[in-house]
């Protein structure tokens, strides 16, 4: 390593730096306003030195770390969402001048989970992959518990919070031991060497190596809540701060996407027919299992938790199609990353929504499908916004999440796998069903006047609004005209 | 260019009205009116002054225009209006300044909102009956549907929550379908031809590997037959038919039908010529089944907006009969029924609107002598009912005996039960008149009788009607432009058809 590799560590670095400096400054100067500003200023900092650093030749610094495009693309879309997450925190976690200041650690975590999200997506070794996973799950443990602590008191909070943390814990176990498997076998951790170990046909008759890459799937697929790993994920969803969601459902998954994207297509592992099998059974489950669950929900917030598990599912579909030959890795990973910046947008905006009319201090968020009923006739801004989030993940045209299932359809036919796409068509349909009851009660006309006491009215700051109409604006703009994000994804192209 | 101008003129119009009605500046109802009335007028000079033709691809049209949209997939904004296109695109407007007249005071709360989805769903049907990008023409598929939505599921009737996710889950389910169909039929077309394209005329002639085609077809074929409606996914349009407030079912029977049929004729059928030849009897079989089933199902009936619904279904099946059956006489005889639906359609459904603002009640059991206190409704309704069911003169005649003349050539025996539906309409028609028109008053006070308004918006529609009745000339003329190359699929299917005998011939006589 050189020390002109560092400076294709800047994000990271700026990143790891705003961490530092935020943990300092709550210290002394404990003013929410001020601590928000400064991770604000950290991740835009970190988002504007993307752009000047030129990354057409991709470098690997030490063994563990790659930055190329791909990686930048992930860093860019992971940091996007941490900005907005974190302009949208600023409100839920506002607070008297005289109150004891509570949301520092907030934010310290915030940067250090995005760091870990960073990390993944420019690893290419087990190594680098299991610290980003770590320094990405245990920031995490606290941000969804970060409200059951005595000053708020919130119960599920802190149980989402232990439950995330055993179950997590367990499949980090288990991905451990997995890599301590294939590590015993081949002896090295980097993905690279292990893609030609595994090119053998038989390597999979090998008990450790087939024990040890079950077990690593089996981790993965519980850190991106695919059926039937996916028991943590409502609870986790409901019981944490809004914020905290927004996160866990984004960053999260999707640097453990992007780095999932990438062990496989170095390693080409599901090259294997057993392992595509499994995928795909998984994927099933996921896509029928996540809708249909979906359906008995009343919590926006587990809604939003089982579409998620039905969209990884989607994704997967885009994912396995790459089995194929007719599928080039490329167009994989095009529609991989459009999907995910599909993805990425609507539930931002649509947990954004909830974020914005919930507070720290209140016994619980505004998650209920029923604390919406008649929005669009009190707050027509939040209501569309909402509306819009909500059409997109269900996938209707002229919005970004139609482009990006469009995308899944495309590379799901031209690898034939049939059977996966009837399960994503029936998904789909059976996912109108709950967005639109959604969309039902946020359009029904509130009968007679309100009852004393009983409207909850959260006045929704100018730059809430901002931020959500931006959202909004962005779903509908990559929705009619996708063609620009597609030119910047097929740049940073994977393999 | 005058495409483009169209769709802008409904969008902006849905948005003006809206604002409009917010800023109080003006009444949405005028807003919509006079942009619906701008749009006709343009078109109607357009079609009586233009008459350069556009060859693209050996086909004639009217207008076109084209634009690069998304270049990854080959996707580009291609418009085009053609003869049929242009039929269909003056029922839309024409029928969207009846669907503002006939809920005139039916809209108690958020008048601009309504007029905006009203505009929205016009405009993207416009978009569908221009569009010849098959991505674009989805993307307007499903445009229209979601205002359609907001419409039933805002300002519908008591159970219109069902009724609304109803409906869009048929509908966007089998859109999903029709979305899986477009891209394989494109990866097909890429693999032989090297490019994705999703241009109509570029995936004309597409060669589909033997058993992948009959899918495909089917999964357009299934799509556009659940929004025609056809026979056996027809239950979601009696539902949303009945919750939907006066103008949303004016615009679903009118207009959003003919979305259906429209998609079978310019997209299902020649795209997939020797599928539709080899599917051809099924799908006749089909229409015959929903003639005849739906006929009888509208005269069980009590409430009377599901009565018409269920006419609506049963007359789509002459449409479904007469796209299959193979002949010019026949594809006419669909296409002039389509028109003459419309009309008398839209006028039903106007007027049981009417009737339910009067009486709050859709049941025919509390109505009747509704003719002494109210002969005008009586008289107009009469004309229409008659005109329904297929009195020689007006539209509708035309149109099924077309139909008939046509597929009797195609299959007597299904024609002979289909000509029974005939005879079943007249009996559901009458029904209507002698249950809410004769007998003894059931209502105490005499209800009122049609307004201005509504006398002007009825009187549209039987000018209309008699005129398409009397002189369908016209109309089939234009009908008729492109009607060789969309009936092209009767030749190869003919060809195809062939093939095997001789095979056999040739393998007896070795």
């Amino acid at each position: 390593m050189s020390i002109s590799d560092l400076l294709y560590l800047i994000p990271i670095m700026l990143v790891a730096g705003t961490s530092v400096v935020v943990m300092l400054v709550t210290a002394f100067f404990p003013y929410h306003a001020l601590v928000n500003r400064l991770t604000l200023l950290g991740l835009v900092l970190a988002m504007a030195s993307l752009g000047r650093i030129d990354v057409t030749e991709a470098v690997q610094i030490t063994p563990l770390i790659i930055i190329d495009s791909f990686a930048y693309f992930f860093t860019g879309l992971l940091l996007a969402a941490g900005i907005v997450i974190t302009l949208l925190s600023e409100g839920y976690f506002r607070q008297n001048r005289d109150e004891p200041f509570l949301a520092g650690e907030y934010y310290i975590l915030l940067t250090v989970a995005i760091l870990g999200g960073l990390v993944l997506v420019s690893s290419n070794h087990f190594a680098s992959f299991f610290i980003g996973l770590e320094l990405l799950g245990v920031s995490l443990y606290v941000l969804v518990a970060y409200l059951g602590h005595a000053h708020s008191g919130r119960q599920n909070s802190l149980e989402a919070g232990i439950k995330y943390l055993i179950l997590s814990g367990v499949a980090s176990a288990l991905l451990l031991f997995g890599i301590a498997l294939i590590y015993a076998q081949f002896g090295t951790l980097e993905f690279t060497e292990l893609g030609v170990a595994w090119s053998r046909v038989e390597v999979l008759n090998d008990p450790f190596v087939a024990i040890g890459l079950a077990l690593i799937l089996a981790g993965i697929s519980f850190k991106l809540s695919l059926v039937p790993f996916h028991m943590w994920t409502p609870d986790v969803y409901e019981g944490s701060p809004a914020p905290s969601t927004a996160f866990v459902a984004t960053v999260s998954k999707g640097a453990i996407f992007a780095l999932l994207l990438r062990f496989f297509v170095t390693t080409g592992v599901f090259e294997h027919a057993v392992v595509f099998y499994a995928l795909s059974g998984v994927a099933i489950l996921s896509m029928l299992g996540g809708n249909l669950l979906a359906l008995l929900q009343s919590n926006i917030k587990r809604v939003l938790a089982y579409s998620s598990i039905a969209h990884i599912g989607y994704l997967m579909v885009a994912f396995l199609a790459g089995h194929s030959n007719g599928v080039s890795s490329a167009e994989v990973a095009e529609s991989v990353s459009f999907y995910l910046v599909a993805y990425f947008i609507s539930t931002l905006g649509a947990l954004g929504v909830v974020i914005v009319r919930s507070q720290m201090q209140a016994e619980r968020d505004l998650d209920q499908v029923e604390d919406y009923r008649g929005l669009f006739w009190t707050n027509p801004l939040l209501a569309t916004v909402m509306t819009a989030m909500l059409l997109s993940l269900a996938g209707i045209p002229l919005t970004v999440g139609f482009v990006g299932k469009f995308y899944v359809f495309m590379v799901g036919v031209q690898g034939f796998q049939w059977l996966l796409l009837a399960a994503l068509m029936l998904g789909s349909a059976i996912g109108l069903y709950y967005y639109l009851r959604i969309i039902v009660v946020i359009f029904a006309r509130p009968d007679g006047p309100p009852l004393a006491g009983e409207e909850v009215t959260i006045e929704v700051s100018l730059r809430d609004s901002l931020v959500l109409a931006g959202l909004g604006i962005m779903l509908l703009w990559l929705g009619v005209f996708p063609q620009s994000l597609i030119e910047i994804i097929r740049s940073a192209g994977l393999g | 260019m005058i495409i483009v101008v169209l769709i802008g003129l409904l969008f902006g119009g849905g948005v003006l009205a809206w604002a409009a009605d917010r800023f109080k500046l003006a009444d949405p109802r005028w807003v919509s009116i006079a942009s619906l009335a701008i749009g006709l007028i343009m078109l109607l000079a357009f079609s009586l002054y233009q008459d350069a033709v556009i060859v693209i691809d050996g086909q004639q049209w009217l207008a076109s225009v084209q634009a690069s949209w998304i270049p990854r997939f080959g996707i580009s904004a291609l418009l085009a209006m053609d003869g049929l296109s242009l039929l269909m695109v003056l029922l839309t407007l024409f029928l969207g300044i009846v669907a503002v007249l006939s809920s005139w005071n039916e809209t108690k709360h958020s008048k601009g909102f309504f007029q905006f989805n009203l505009m929205w769903v016009l405009a993207g049907v416009v978009g569908v009956f221009t569009a010849l990008d098959l991505f674009l023409f989805f993307v307007f598929w499903e445009v229209m549907l979601i205002p359609m939505y907001f419409i039933i599921a805002i300002w519908g009737h008591e159970k219109r929550r069902y009724a609304a996710i109803k409906f869009f889950i048929f509908t966007q389910a089998s859109g999903l379908l029709l979305l899986l169909s477009m891209v394989v039929l494109v990866y097909f077309h890429y693999q032989a031809e090297g490019f994705i394209s999703f241009n109509y005329f570029d995936l004309l002639g597409t060669e589909l590997p033997s058993g992948m085609g009959l899918w495909v077809m089917l999964g357009f074929f299934v799509a556009f037959v659940v929004k025609l409606p056809g026979f056996p996914v027809h239950t979601w349009l009696p539902d949303a038919h009945t919750q939907a407030p006066t103008a949303g079912s004016v615009i679903l029977a009118g207009v959003l039908l003919k979305t259906g049929a429209y998609g079978l004729i310019r997209f299902a059928v020649p795209l997939f010529p020797e599928e539709s030849a080899l599917f051809a009897p099924t799908a006749m079989l089909l229409g015959v089944i929903g003639i005849i089933y739906t006929a009888a199902m509208a005269f069980a009936q009590t409430d009377v907006k599901r009565l018409i619904a269920y006419t609506s279904v049963s007359h789509m099946g002459f449409v479904l009969l007469g796209v299959y059956a193979g002949n010019a006489t026949a594809m006419r005889g669909a296409i002039m029924t389509m028109l003459a639906h419309g009309m008398t359609s839209a006028a039903l459904f106007a007027f049981a609107g009417a009737i339910q603002q009067r009486i709050h009640s859709r049941d025919m059991r509390e109505m009747g002598g509704f003719w002494s206190s109210a002969p005008r409704m009586g008289a107009i309704v009469m004309f229409f009912s008659v005109a329904a069911l297929g009195m020689p003169g007006l539209a509708n005649f035309v149109g099924e005996f077309l139909v008939l003349l046509g597929a009797f050539q195609a299959d007597a025996w299904l024609t002979a039960v289909a000509a029974l539906g005939l005879i079943l309409a007249p009996v559901y028609s009458l029904i209507v008149i002698q249950r809410i028109f004769h007998g003894k008053p059931l209502v105490e006070r005499p209800i009122a009788d049609f307004s201005h308004r509504e006398v002007v918006m009825m009187g549209m529609m039987m000018l209309v009607t008699i005129w398409l009745g009397v002189y369908p000339q016209a109309a089939l003329d234009l009908a008729t432009q492109n009607l060789a190359s969309l009936m092209a699929w009767v030749e190869v299917g003919a060809e195809s058809a062939v093939l095997p005998d001789l095979a056999m011939t040739a393998g007896g006589g070795q």
